[in-house]
Formats: C-alpha cells, structure tokens, sequence
C-alpha cells in the first residue's frame, strides 16, 4: 500500500457509493415541505376557531331561549342525577346482559337463515321457502311492535315450556327481529364472494358445503364484519325497548326514578349510558372497515 | 384405449352456440393444445370437461365412463380431473401450503402430515420452498399461477386441464410458469391446454387443436398444423398470430 492510499480515503466503499444514488433532500423539496407544514397549521387553527364559533354560538342560543333555567332543572340536576345513577346503572347491567346473549342467537339465526337460503337441492325447498317467509316477515315488523306481540303473546297461548320472564322473552323478540337484518347482511357477504373461488374449489372437488365452510364464508365473514357489528350498536340501543315488557333495564330504572322525582335527569344518566357504550363499538367498526379497506387494496385475488 | 373422449358436444349461452359439435380424444401421457381466438370456445370445452358448465347435447368418457350422465356424480369426476385458471383462482384466506393441502386433506382423506409433507416436496420441485407459509397476495402473478399448478397436481389427478394460464401475466413471468408445465409433461401428467402461446404449443404439444366459432377445425401434430395447415381459417388465424408478434 502506497502513501498516497494510506491517507485514510475509502476507495472501495466510494465505488459502492458511486454506484447506489443517495438522497439528499434538495432545496425545493425543502421549501415544498416548509408550505405543506404553513398550510397543515393553517388549517388547524381555521378548524379550532370555527369549532369555537359554533359552539359558543350553541350554547348562547340555548341558554338564552326563555325556558332554559326550567329545562336546566328538569334535564341537568346534579342532584337527581347522582340519586339516579346508581339504580340506572344496575339496571343498564341488565341491557348489557341482554345484548350480549341476543347477539350470540342473532349471528347463529342470521347464518343459518343465510346458509338455508343458498341451499340448491329440492329437497330443502320448503326449508328455503320458510327462510325467504322469516326475513320477509321480520324485517317488516317494527322491532317494538314484535315485542309486544312476543312479550304478551307468547304467554298468552299457555303452552307448557313456553318462556314466561320478560326478560327471556325480550330477548327472543331482539333475536327474531335481528336475525332476519343479520341474515340479509351474511346473505349480501356470501353473495359477494367471486364465482371464481367457488368454481375453484369445485374444480378440486369439493363438494357445496365443504366450498361454503373453508372457501366462501372465511372470506364472507370478513367482508361483513364492519355491517355486522354496525348491526350490533344499534342492538345495543335497542335492548332498552324490551322495557315496554316491565324488566327493570335502564330505561325503565329511569323511568321509575321520573315518576317519583318529576325530574328528567335520570333519561340522561340512561342515555350516557348506552352513549358510553356504543361510541366504542362504532369507532372499533370504523377501525376494523378501513383496515380491511386497506387489505382488500393492498393487492387481492379474484 | 382413450383416457378421455369427447363426442358431439354443443355447448349455448343464451342463444349463441358456444361449442358445435365438438369431437375430440386425449390418450394417456398425451398433452392436447387448444389453440384459436378468444371466444372460440377453448375456455368452456374446458369448463364442460370439468363439469363446471353442463353440456348440451353430446357425451364426454373419462376412463370409458361417461361423466356426463346425468346421475354420475359430480365430485366424484372433479376428483379426478385437476384444473388451472387464467386468474389463479387461489384462496386469498389461505396461505400456499393451505391451498395446496386443502383438497388433499378434506376431499381425499390425506393425512394432514401426510398431505403437508407433499405439498412442500412439490413447492421444493417448483421453486417455492420458502413461500408455503405466504399468503397469495405477497407473491407475484408467476409464483401464484406455479402454486395454483402445484395446487391442481397434488391430488394426483388423471387429467390436467389448463386454461390460458399465462394469459394474466408478464411475458417476463411467463417462462416460470411455462417451466412448470414443461416439468409436469416429462412425468407423464395427460394435460389439456388452452393456449395463446403459439411457440409453447408447438414445443410440448403431441396433438394441437384449432378451433374457430365453436368448431374443431383441424388437429394433428404440432408440426402440420404450424408448418402445412390444411383448413384456410388455421392458415389465417396463424398468419394473423404471426403478424401481431412482428409489431
């Protein structure tokens, strides 16, 4: 080695980074960068200012309108309010409890319905008729006229077995009413799922169900998620109609406190409640749709 | 004896003949190239073989037996018969080695083990030893259409049918998959294909056939119909092949 290479130059790491372009951020794309950052700012404070105008603008609107210190007492007590939660509270435990078994029926009654509808073979043809009749019918009835009819029906014939708690009977009025949406929504799933994979999997043999059950529902199920849990908060809300039954629910809870206090804070404390319950599902849903967005861009196969 | 006999099949579409009166026998170990324009029929002759569309008159034998009849069963004939898409057509919730062992596995009753440790032989052959645990969308349209090859072959099916399988890709992929096909014909695999790769054709085909409308034109060796063509409408559509490759 000469003198002259001895001086500390890295001749063979230079070649290396001759041959791979390195990137300096030049001046315009600095300057470029510098604008974006001035007008993300921008935004943000036109976004803070008008968000403050309107609200300002609410609350002066409502606090001035004449009845506002009647309503401020009526609605807003902090007294009522604390003597309310604690009894509404137990009572949306109820709600909690019969969501969370609705939920489980509605996805079996919703998938087998679905599953029935897509039978081909003759044999199952009254079963395919009575599924078309169930969503037909179920989807048509107002969820809380199903109730009554349930709640004060089914007791009514007298059978022997028959459910007689409200509560049990709430829960199979919910069941019946979401299961025909939630059919629906597996139905539109299964439906979507290219021809190709299906004709792919019968290509290798596989026989209907065994096409349903590892081919087409797997990516079924998927697709649907996002509407399902949608399908899901709104459930939630709707377990307090099951109160028209007499259970003691949240809103009925309430509406106990009200009649003794005639004060209406404790629908309040209700409506946080299921409010406090939901937002977390919904943006969970949010989540959960742009991510499988995300996948199905990412690159998919038909 | 044939290993697969196809007589007389008219095959229509809302109306339109799709297939007319199609006649055509595939021997054991024999590789059959379908050639002609899209819309010619090559596709759904397929399809019929597979039973994936039914037939409208005529009969088709696989092993002397006609699977075409209307009490023969379906999965039973699938079981046998392999077959490649254009699209790939893999399972997009699945990963490789899960594509490959699902027939093996639910439909032939292969031992989960047993049925694993084929399918990494065969993605081992083919160059794809390290991607059986991938799921499709992380492979390139060649390495795809190779699984969905390795996919049909590893139920050892009787017949292989392959339906313009590198139609989808860049010519860049294409010599892969080609590859592929080149290996599964010196194992003695009877394949049926459709094809758009005249220069493929010529090179594996024993028999090639050209079909136009609907209609088997003219077969025979790869040799007679790309050098000496008989009917005038194979020496058109080859002269217009050649033409467009000279763009």
């Amino acid at each position: 080695m000469t003198d002259g290479q001895s001086a500390g130059s890295p001749v063979p790491t230079g070649d290396a980074e001759r041959a791979e372009p390195v990137w300096v951020k030049s001046e315009r794309q600095l300057r470029r960068e510098a604008e974006l950052r001035a007008r993300g700012r921008r935004s943000v404070s036109v976004a803070t200012a008008s968000t403050i105008v309107v609200m300002v603008a609410l609350v002066a609107g409502i606090t001035s309108s004449p009845g506002w210190p009647r309503v401020q007492e009526l609605f807003f007590s902090p007294q009522a309010f604390v003597d309310a939660l604690p009894d509404v509270l137990r009572g949306f435990l109820l709600n909690i409890k019969i969501f969370l078994i609705a939920e489980v029926f509605i996805l079996v009654v919703g998938l087998l319905v679905a599953l029935v509808r897509g039978l081909r073979s003759p044999v199952f043809f009254p079963l395919r008729a009575l599924a078309v009749l169930y969503t037909d019918v179920f989807r048509g009835i107002p969820t809380i006229l199903l109730i009554y009819l349930v709640g004060f029906g089914i007791p009514a014939l007298q059978l022997q077995g028959t459910p007689s708690d409200p509560v049990t009977l709430g829960i199979i009025a919910l069941v019946l009413s979401y299961g025909a949406y939630v059919a629906e929504v597996f139905r539109a799933g299964i439906e979507s799922v290219h021809p190709s994979q299906r004709a792919a999997a019968r290509s290798l043999a596989l026989s209907h169900g065994q096409t349903m059950r590892h081919v087409v529902l797997p990516q079924a199920v998927r697709r649907v998620a996002p509407p399902l849990l949608n399908d899901f908060v709104s459930l939630q809300k709707d377990s307090a109609l099951v109160s028209v039954l007499g259970p003691l629910e949240a809103l009925r809870q309430a509406q106990i406190h009200v009649a003794s206090s005639f004060n209406y804070t404790p629908y309040l404390v209700a409506a946080l409640l299921f409010i406090g319950l939901t937002v977390p599902l919904a943006r969970f849903t949010d989540h959960l749709a742009t991510r499988i967005a995300r996948r199905q861009t990412g690159g998919g196969t038909a | 004896m044939s290993l697969l006999t196809i007589e007389g099949v008219w095959k229509h579409y809302h109306g339109l003949s799709v297939l007319r009166g199609i006649d055509l026998e595939v021997a054991p170990h024999e590789v059959v190239c379908l050639i002609g324009a899209s819309g010619s029929g090559k596709s759904t002759l397929l399809r019929c073989v597979n039973l994936l569309e039914t037939i409208d008159d005529g009969a088709i034998h696989l092993d002397g037996v006609e699977i075409t009849d209307v009490r023969a069963d379906a999965d039973d004939v699938r079981r046998r018969i392999g077959m490649v898409f254009q699209a790939y057509n893999l399972f997009p919730h699945m990963t490789v080695l899960d594509n490959i062992t699902l027939a093996p596995r639910k439909v032939h009753g292969v031992r989960p083990e047993e049925a694993e440790a084929r399918a990494r032989e065969l993605l081992d052959r083919f160059g794809l030893a390290d991607k059986a645990g991938e799921y499709p969308d992380r492979l390139s349209g060649g390495q795809q259409q190779r699984v969905a090859v390795i996919r049909a072959v590893a139920t050892d099916p009787r017949l292989l049918l392959l339906d313009e399988v590198t139609s989808a890709l860049d010519p860049t992929l294409v010599t892969e998959v080609l590859g592929v096909i080149r290996e599964l014909k010196e194992t003695g695999m009877t394949m049926i294909l459709a094809t758009h790769e005249m220069g493929f054709a010529r090179d594996i085909a024993d028999t090639v056939c050209f079909l136009e409308g609907g209609v088997l034109l003219e077969s025979g060796p790869p040799e007679q119909i790309f050098s000496a063509p008989e009917h005038p409408r194979t020496r058109a559509f080859l002269q217009r092949v050649l033409e467009a490759r000279r763009m």
